[in-house]
């Protein structure tokens, strides 16, 4: 049965510039890799594979350059990859994301499980693998740090929490969304880059894909990006000098002036 | 420099300098403290098919030759020598058995080792045979069922770390060197256990220990080609891997060097980088020119190797014995500018130039080459003549 992995190509850096006059983002100079959460998404599908069977399929919705770090993500181990591109799917938010994902997705046919990292670098709202839990109708367990056990009708998986983590467990087929505590992501290997370099990576446009195109794109976005600013740093930075003691009577004054205390 | 390489030797490169810098470095002082075996990064290695560089392609290899297992060795060692070795220990341990195996052993033993699940090991030294290779004494007696070995290895790079070992015993000792075989024996066989781990200078990560046979049974089919073939078939490993140990050398002269530049770019005496002094750019530019150099020739004997070409004793020797001797003039003359940092262990160049003194002694010293080479040399003078 498939395994489908979410990847998503980002910025290579978190360092991104946005321009002033069209609040978009900068992307001329900068390497882009992938998502670096969807890395640990992909090597759980690879070693889920390997102790189970199967095949890991990658797919991503985002510009043609994209294939390129799909053709990665076979040097990394995946079996397949699909390409979700079409100029009508530009502009999408994550609900216009995650409904042209989830129709791809029950294109690919079977599947038993399906992996996203825990959220992007770029967009950083994590809610991409809850939205596709939904509109595939499939359970949901979201920032995995161990899958505990799996077969081919059932999950259970250790998820964090604030205080600690809980196992859940689940039938499957669902959607895991996966921290990077589940695992260290292999290099890629000799064969897997000779593999990447053949492999035929399908595009699917809008027409291809089969999906409801006023539900793809800008058009099936309920979010719109107004404005985009930096953060005001308000932070001051003050370091008190002298023994421990003078420093404690110092910090507990300045608190105290504050109006903290 | 341009050496022509192809894709795949060029995918093959940037691979093994990718799993060097970011698997490697941040462990490698670590492993040469503790003389730690790094399992870890072998796991690594096998995960990305750098033990197929060398196998052929019907044994679940990639078929690439002497040049491509260069190539890994010297990216490898430019970060830690002694993982360099332990990788290359088993291409030692594996080309006898490629070059002059029988079938049904191929299919037996390289799969595994392409896959990178276990390591060989190649195993002629003994305590009273060095250089003198021809002296030893652990003897194959021919018995029912098989050979018997009796006798002690020593300083068997990968000693009981691998799963396959290429052994040399007499199996007539009356003929000395003519007597001599290669068996293929494995770990877990009775009568085989290991010995003193030894404590060494530099490529401490590496595992060096004696091989003990106490009346150990070898199948009859583990004895690779002929009975008296164990000498010759070695002569011939030895010139085919020495270039491995002269890419060794120069991935081990190539991390001194770029140590050096980067401290001495941002070491400040007198007011100037380091690296402003006349004196200590022209040590640079010497350490430069003869990495380059020594990496050249290597590259030149490790295609002589891969071209068919029959005998290569003087190219191989040639690369061996140059890139050991830059490996161990740039590492020192990195330590000299490092100054006292240089000295210290939180420095990588200190241990660089420890790694870099084995390239001149195994094997085949420097010494030994030499002479090979002047006999090359007589013996095509008296052949024109």
């Amino acid at each position: 049965m498939n395994i489908v992995v979410c990847l998503k190509q980002v910025p290579g850096t978190a360092d991104v510039k946005i321009d002033p006059q069209t609040n978009n983002l900068i992307r001329q100079g900068i390497k882009n890799t992938i998502n670096p959460f969807d890395t640990y998404a992909l090597e759980e599908g690879v070693r889920i594979r390997e102790r189970h069977g199967g095949k890991v399929i990658v797919i991503s919705m985002g510009p043609p350059q994209a294939e390129s770090m799909l053709r990665e993500a076979i040097s990394l181990g995946a079996d397949e990859a699909v390409l979700l591109s079409d100029s009508t799917f530009a502009g999408a938010d994550t609900w216009a994301t995650s409904y042209t994902l989830a129709t791809a997705i029950k294109k690919l046919g079977q599947y038993y499980v399906v992996i996203c990292g825990r959220q992007t670098l770029d967009g950083d709202t994590g809610q991409v693998g809850p939205e596709l839990a939904e509109m595939l109708e499939v359970p949901l367990i979201t920032y995995v740090s161990k899958i505990e056990e799996i077969s081919d009708v059932q999950i259970r998986a250790r998820r964090m929490i604030d205080e600690g983590h809980e196992v859940i467990q689940a039938p499957l087929p669902a959607v895991i969304t996966v921290t990077k505590e589940i695992n260290v992501p292999r290099l890629p290997s000799l064969r897997g880059i000779a593999k990447s370099k053949s492999a035929t990576i399908p595009v699917w446009n809008l027409q291809e894909l089969g999906g409801d195109p006023v539900r793809v794109g800008l058009s099936g976005s309920f979010t719109r990006v107004v404005k985009i600013f930096y953060p005001q740093r308000n932070r001051q930075a003050r370091i008190f000098q002298g023994d421990l003691g003078n420093q404690v009577d110092c910090l507990v004054d300045e608190l105290k002036s504050a109006g903290l205390v | 420099m341009e050496y022509f390489i192809t894709e795949q030797q060029k995918t093959i490169k940037s691979l093994a300098r990718r799993i060097a810098e970011e698997r490697i470095l941040p462990v490698r002082a670590e492993l040469d403290e503790k003389e730690e075996f790094p399992w870890t990064i072998m796991k690594d290695l096998a995960d990305a098919d750098m033990f197929r560089v060398f196998v052929p392609e019907q044994y679940e290899g990639l078929g690439g030759g002497c040049f491509e297992l260069c190539l890994v060795a010297e990216e490898l060692s430019r970060v830690c020598s002694g993982i360099a070795v332990s990788y290359a220990a088993t291409a030692l341990g594996s080309f006898t058995l490629m070059d002059y195996g029988s079938e049904a052993q191929k299919r037996k033993f390289l799969p595994a080792i392409a896959a990178g699940a276990k390591l060989a090991a190649f195993a002629l030294t003994e305590p009273t045979a060095g250089s003198d290779a021809g002296a030893i004494k652990t003897t194959a007696e021919k018995v029912e069922g098989g050979y018997l070995l009796n006798g002690t290895k020593q300083f068997i790079t990968n000693g009981g770390e691998a799963e396959i070992y290429t052994v040399i015993a007499l199996t007539d000792k009356s003929k000395g060197a003519r007597g001599a075989s290669s068996f293929l024996v494995e770990k877990g066989t009775p009568g085989f256990s290991f010995g003193k781990k030894e404590k060494k200078m530099g490529i401490r990560s590496s595992a060096t220990r004696e091989l003990v046979f106490r009346n150990c049974l070898i199948p009859e089919e583990n004895i690779i080609s002929k009975p008296g073939m164990g000498f010759i078939m070695t002569m011939k490993l030895l010139d085919r891997s020495r270039p491995g140990v002269a890419a060794q050398a120069v991935g081990v002269a190539q991390g001194a060097l770029e140590a050096a530049v980067e401290y001495t770019r941002q070491r400040i005496q007198f007011g100037h980088p380091l690296i402003s002094l006349p004196v200590v750019q022209d040590i640079l530019a010497d350490m430069a020119i003869h990495v380059e150099a020594a990496r050249a020739l290597v590259y030149a004997a490790a295609r002589t190797v891969d071209s068919g070409a029959k005998d290569f004793t003087e190219s191989s020797a040639m690369a061996k014995v140059f890139a050991s001797d830059v490996a161990m003039k740039v590492t020192t003359d990195a330590v000299q500018v490092c100054g006292g940092a240089g000295y210290m262990r939180d420095y990588p160049v200190e241990k660089m130039m420890r790694d870099a003194k084995i390239t001149q002694i195994y094997e085949g010293s420097n010494q030994v080459l030499r002479n090979a080479i002047s006999i090359e040399l007589r013996k095509r003078k008296a052949k024109t003549a």
